[in-house]
């Protein structure tokens, strides 16, 4: 193989703040040390991927699906579920054939 | 937070030019929901209509129920929308709890239909064209109960309850583009678009279309621009508008609010609103903290959507007549006036007497049925009057019994009452009842010659001239053959016998 | 009992209980007792199902025993399933604490498929958390030790069922590949991993790392072991949106025809740029006498070039985290798995919970999909992978165009010893470099035993285009053979045996 293959493509930095906005995006609460050990990490990680910029595919397809498939459908029928009691089976918390979740902080739906 | 300062709604007009955009979410009536095979029915008991897929349980995987496309085709047809001919659904990533997988599928950057428009009627008879951007197919959430605090709302709830049956449910969500240039009709034409597109659906037969149940949601966009300025105003989003009047209220309310933050020099908040059907306003919704970013990806678990130009055709061939256009036909055909048109409409009656006509009934008569005694009927029992237990065919065999003299009215309408008794077919009831117009006539004559004699003074005048007088013989000649006689033939004898 | 029964392959274990030489029950009873006696030293398994194993294999004998006809060729046969396939019957947790103690109200098509065929599930194995790693060291449950060398992985994730197999507490297992979690354990174990064309086996109840990537397939000792399982678990299923319709190869007759030993008329693609520098000098020396066999065996070699292979691992890296980071999000503590109740918001209690719930390596490529899918970079990140990915399937296309199958080693090391890498994650996902490009271009590959390095076994790779697994198993059972014969027997012969377990 004629190049290492974790060589840096050049200048990705990631920031310490950029890290943690995207712990909070993904509902992560991470520690002040977690996020240095992860700030370091990603940075070095995001120059080794930034190696796909260096292949020219301006005039190439992306692919999001390996299988060449299209069109696959179910036909509208009834299909058995779970009772109430085994969808709640391993819920943390249950209340009148509910799920019981604390308090939602966001809009209301 | 201060009450916001509400400008006079014609000053509005006069300084700005309202631009719409509204976002309708339909549920289509699928028997399934949108991936996995769960009913949709509306009202059962919590999380009893789930199963691994819906819940977002480790594991499962989605597939796309083929009858949710093919009503999201047939609506995008009947929008005038070219159908993509290739399309993927995307994962819209957001933390929720309502969202058991915390994405929602939804084929949000690559729509199945796009590019559409409706031609909306106006109250005034006139039309508007409401340029349609795009219709994609989506997935519903769940639903949360917010328990303690005082107002059940998620605002100072302790927690919530969450029930996913609905989660999953096949939603359209059709887009506007701006409406520009509707000055003070913006709220007349928001509302007269969402009924358009309500009436449209229902036609199509791929939604229930109940705002009142929420399976027609509509979100309202609306931005104001300084009149001849140009310049496009900053636009709030109003959600929670759930009936046809909420959305032209709410457009009105955004118009009056929004002018006097303008007026007042400050800028316009891009945010999310609510609307408050108690007052008729909006309010504001939560700030977020950040800016949301869904990072949309394809959804790897679903292959792509290529509808067959076959299949589109096909699909087409099913589209119904526009409802507005049918009511423009019937109008005519039945010669009705506006007004009364928009009578048969409000009573649901328009499909009724469609059929009853279809089954052979003269439009006049069917009409008269059915927004009078009928109409009556349906009233007393407290129902609508498709809810009545009588078919427009038995309509029509009423009517077709009192053409050919079988019946007169007094006595249809026992039939009627029959057949709503459940007591079978006209027929049944008529041969049940033994109603039938004496059509004997010696009998009636005799009965004739009997009433003119009991009472002397009125055949008196009847023989001198006063025709109108009759009425009374003729009453009384009914009520003697209980009703079973037919009325002109006794007005006929009753001439002849006093010889006048 | 004069046979040690665990020592036996899948095939003969099946001849064995299906005339009745032995009970299924008795062969379950001996790979419980194997797992007994040396899993406390291999750790591959999470959960042992001692009773439902028993259960299983005594309704295969009653049948029996009645005339039926076995329900498969591997009915009574015991099998090691990933901890990644959803059952009902026992707990799953993907080797993440946030599942733990996960009662599944549903069976994985994987698994209903298993128990249709007669298969005896013997428990669930080890992993890394959500199948990230190459080590098991990310199991939130404790690494999984290699049989050749307890000091050493035995590769990931699916290290657990490589590791059983190489143990010999199970005969057959399931594993799931998204960037070589089958055969990069396979090569470090010396045992058979066959990961299956995208769409051949059902996805649905496989616990999603990535899914456009992810993929279940058979474990064994022996490539006809792999080939009879494949058959089992392959197949169309209407629940799968990605599964493919169309008849599973017949790998079996395949396997059959080339343990005959002859693969003339065959073309073998040597990856100009697979086996080079980067690559240990004891396996490029294992790699060389496989190619010398394979010519010996009446194939010929070609040398096909694949010039975006070396973008591959940073393609994966890109779309396996954005695809996980999406996967990941609903474990958030509101319908099932871990709560930590921090007494605050939901918002809070899922962070809270995710925080505690996942292991390192989860959060780091959850952060790192999550960036990579941002609006500002999807562009530059996500977007540029995908577009190497359909460079590195047209690579593929043309190298199948020249030649029926491709090979290259399996990994570029031998297995590496515990805590080496487990904190360089870069250094980690090297391991991945030689079967990252199947998995982005949804083809076919297995690794097979190829001897050893140092002491320790070397896999080779035997790469195919999409549903051409019949030739992939030709080609693999030939060189099984063939090396079998030089090397005077199965190199799985040769794993020492383990302290505690009784040889």
């Amino acid at each position: 193989m004629s190049a290492d293959p974790v060589t840096s493509g050049g200048d990705t930095g990631i920031t310490r703040d950029e890290v943690a906005h995207l712990a909070r995006l993904s509902r992560l609460a991470v520690t002040d040390a977690e996020l240095d050990v992860l700030a370091g990490q990603l940075e070095v990680i995001i120059a080794a991927v930034s190696r796909v910029g260096e292949v020219a595919a301006d005039d190439i397809p992306p692919t999001s699906h390996a299988v060449p498939l299209q069109n696959v459908f179910r036909p509208d029928e009834l299909r058995p579920g779970l009772t109430q009691e085994q969808a709640l089976a391993c819920a943390p918390a249950a209340e009148d054939g509910r799920f019981r979740v604390p308090q939602i902080l966001g809009e209301e739906a | 937070m201060s009450a916001p300062t509400l400008v006079d709604f014609d000053e509005v007009v006069e300084r700005f030019e309202p631009v719409l955009g509204l976002e309708v979410h339909v549920e289509l009536n699928t028997n399934t929901k949108m991936f996995c095979g769960c009913p949709t029915t509306f009202g059962a008991e919590p999380n009893t209509q789930v199963c691994p897929t819906c819940l977002g349980l480790p594991g499962a995987l989605p597939v796309v129920n083929r009858a949710a496309v093919e009503s999201a085709i047939r609506i995008g047809l009947a929008l005038n929308c070219e159908i993509a001919p290739w399309g993927r659904f995307a994962r819209k990533n957001y933390f929720y709890p309502d969202m058991p997988k915390n994405f929602q599928t939804s084929q949000y950057d690559e729509p199945i239909a796009v590019n559409g428009y409706l031609d909306v009627p106006l109250d005034d008879g006139t039309t508007v064209r409401v340029e349609i951007e795009r219709a994609h197919m989506e997935e519903d959430t769940g639903k949360s109960l917010h328990v303690g605090g005082a107002t059940g709302r998620i605002h100072g709830a302790e927690y919530s309850l969450l029930d996913y049956n609905r989660a999953g449910v096949p939603l359209i969500e059709v887009v506007t583009k701006m409406i520009p240039g509707t000055d003070a009709r913006a709220p007349e034409v928001a509302r007269a678009y969402v009924t358009a597109l309500r009436d449209l659906l229902r036609a199509l037969d791929v939604s229930d279309v109940r705002m009142d149940q929420g399976s027609m949601r509509c979100d309202v966009n609306l931005s104001l621009s300084p009149r001849g300025s140009g310049v496009l105003g900053t636009r709030t989003e109003t959600k929670n508008v759930n009936s046809l009047r909420s959305v032209e209220r709410a457009v009105r309310y955004e118009m009056t609010r929004q002018a006097g933050v303008l007026l007042a020099g400050e800028p316009i908040v891009q945010e999310t609103r609510h609307f408050e059907e108690a007052g008729g306003t909006t309010r504001p919704g939560r700030r977020k903290e950040t800016a949301e970013d869904y990072r949309y990806f394809p959804e790897p678990d679903l292959v792509p959507i290529a509808p067959p130009a076959e299949w589109v055709e096909e699909l087409r061939g099913t589209l119904p007549e526009r409802p507005w256009e049918r009511r423009r036909r019937l109008q005519t055909e039945w010669s009705l006036t506006d007004e009364e048109l928009r009578d048969l409409v409000n009573a649901g009656a328009l499909d009724l007497i469609e059929a009853t006509v279809a089954a052979g009934a003269p439009a006049g008569e069917a009409r008269s049925w059915w927004v009078a005694y009928l109409a009556q009927q349906a009233n007393a029992r407290g129902v609508e009057l498709a809810g009545l237990p009588i078919t427009p065919e038995q309509v029509a065999r009423v009517i077709e019994l009192v053409a050919s003299g079988s019946l007169n009215n007094k006595l249809a309408r026992q039939a009627v009452d029959g057949v709503l008794a459940g007591e079978g077919s006209p027929d049944d009831v008529v041969a049940a009842r033994g109603l039938a117009v004496v059509s004997d006539e010696g009998a009636l004559v005799a009965a004739v010659d009997e009433a003119l004699a009991a009472q002397p003074d009125v055949a008196e005048k009847i023989r001198g001239g006063k025709v109108q007088a009759a009425g009374a013989i003729v009453g009384a000649v009914m009520k003697a053959t209980k009703g079973q006689a037919d009325a002109k033939r006794v007005r006929e004898l009753i001439i002849e016998r006093v010889g006048a | 009992m004069s046979e040690d029964l665990t020592r036996l392959t899948a095939a003969e274990l099946a001849e064995k209980i299906h005339t009745r030489e032995v009970s299924a029950v008795e062969v379950a009873q001996a790979h419980l007792d194997r797992i007994a006696a040396v899993d406390e030293e291999v750790h591959a398994f999470l959960h042992v199902a001692t009773d439902a194993a028993l259960a299983s294999a005594a309704m295969v004998d009653e049948s029996l025993d009645a005339g039926t006809a076995p329900a498969s060729p591997l009915a009574g046969v015991p099998l090691a399933l990933k901890d990644v396939f959803t059952t009902l019957d026992m707990p799953t947790t993907a080797g993440s604490k946030i599942l733990e103690g996960w009662r599944p109200p549903y069976d994985a098509t994987v698994a209903s498929r298993l128990r249709a065929a007669g298969i005896t599930i013997l428990g669930k194995t080890n992993m890394d958390e959500f199948a990230m790693g190459s080590s098991t060291e990310y199991s939130a449950y404790g690494t999984t030790r290699n049989p050749w060398d307890t000091t050493r992985v035995p590769g990931g994730s699916g290290g657990g069922s490589a590791a059983s197999l190489a143990a010999f507490e199970a005969p057959l297992a399931i594993g799931t590949d998204t960037g070589g979690s089958i055969r990069q354990p396979a090569a470090f174990t010396g045992t058979v991993g066959v990961k299956p064309t995208y769409g051949g086996v059902s996805r649905y109840g496989l616990i999603a790392c990535a899914s456009s990537l992810d993929q279940g397939g058979p474990c064994a000792r022996t490539v006809l072991d792999a080939a009879l399982l494949h058959e089992v678990i392959g197949g169309h299923d209407p629940l799968d949106s990605t599964s493919i319709d169309e008849p599973i190869p017949a790998v079996v007759e395949a396997t059959r025809l080339g343990a005959t030993g002859d693969l003339s008329g065959l073309r073998i693609g040597v990856v100009r740029e697979m086996g080079g520098e980067g690559y240990q000098p004891g396996v490029r020396a294992s790699f060389d006498e496989a190619l010398r066999q394979l010519e010996k065996l009446g194939a010929e070699l070609v040398e096909v070039s694949c010039p975006h292979f070396e973008y591959g691992l940073a393609a994966y890296y890109l779309i396996l985290p954005s695809e996980v980071s999406s996967n990941l999000a609903r474990f958030d503590a509101m319908r099932y798995g871990l709560r930590v109740d921090t007494g605050s918001s939901a918002e809070e209690v899922m962070a809270a919970t995710r925080e505690a719930g996942f292991g390192p390596e989860t959060k780091r490529r959850i952060i790192l999909g999550t960036y990579a899918l941002s609006s500002g970079y999807y562009d530059a990140y996500y977007g540029q992978a995908q577009k190497v990915r359909t460079l590195i399937a047209r690579d593929f296309a043309a190298a199948f165009a020249q030649a029926d199958v491709l090979v290259s080693p399996t990994t570029p090391t031998t297995a590496f010893p515990i805590g080496d890498k487990v904190d360089d994650p870069l250094a980690m996902y090297l391991n991945d470099l030689a079967t990252i490009p199947t998995n982005l271009a949804g083809t076919a590959a297995l690794s097979v035993p190829s001897g050893l390095a140092d002491g320790l076994p070397v896999g080779l790779q035997v790469m195919a285009p999409a549903l051409g697994e019949a030739v992939m198993y030709r080609v693999g059972a030939a060189y099984e053979a063939a090396r079998n014969a030089e090397a005077g027997g199965p190199l799985i012969n040769r794993v020492p045996s383990i302290p505690g377990g009784v040889e």
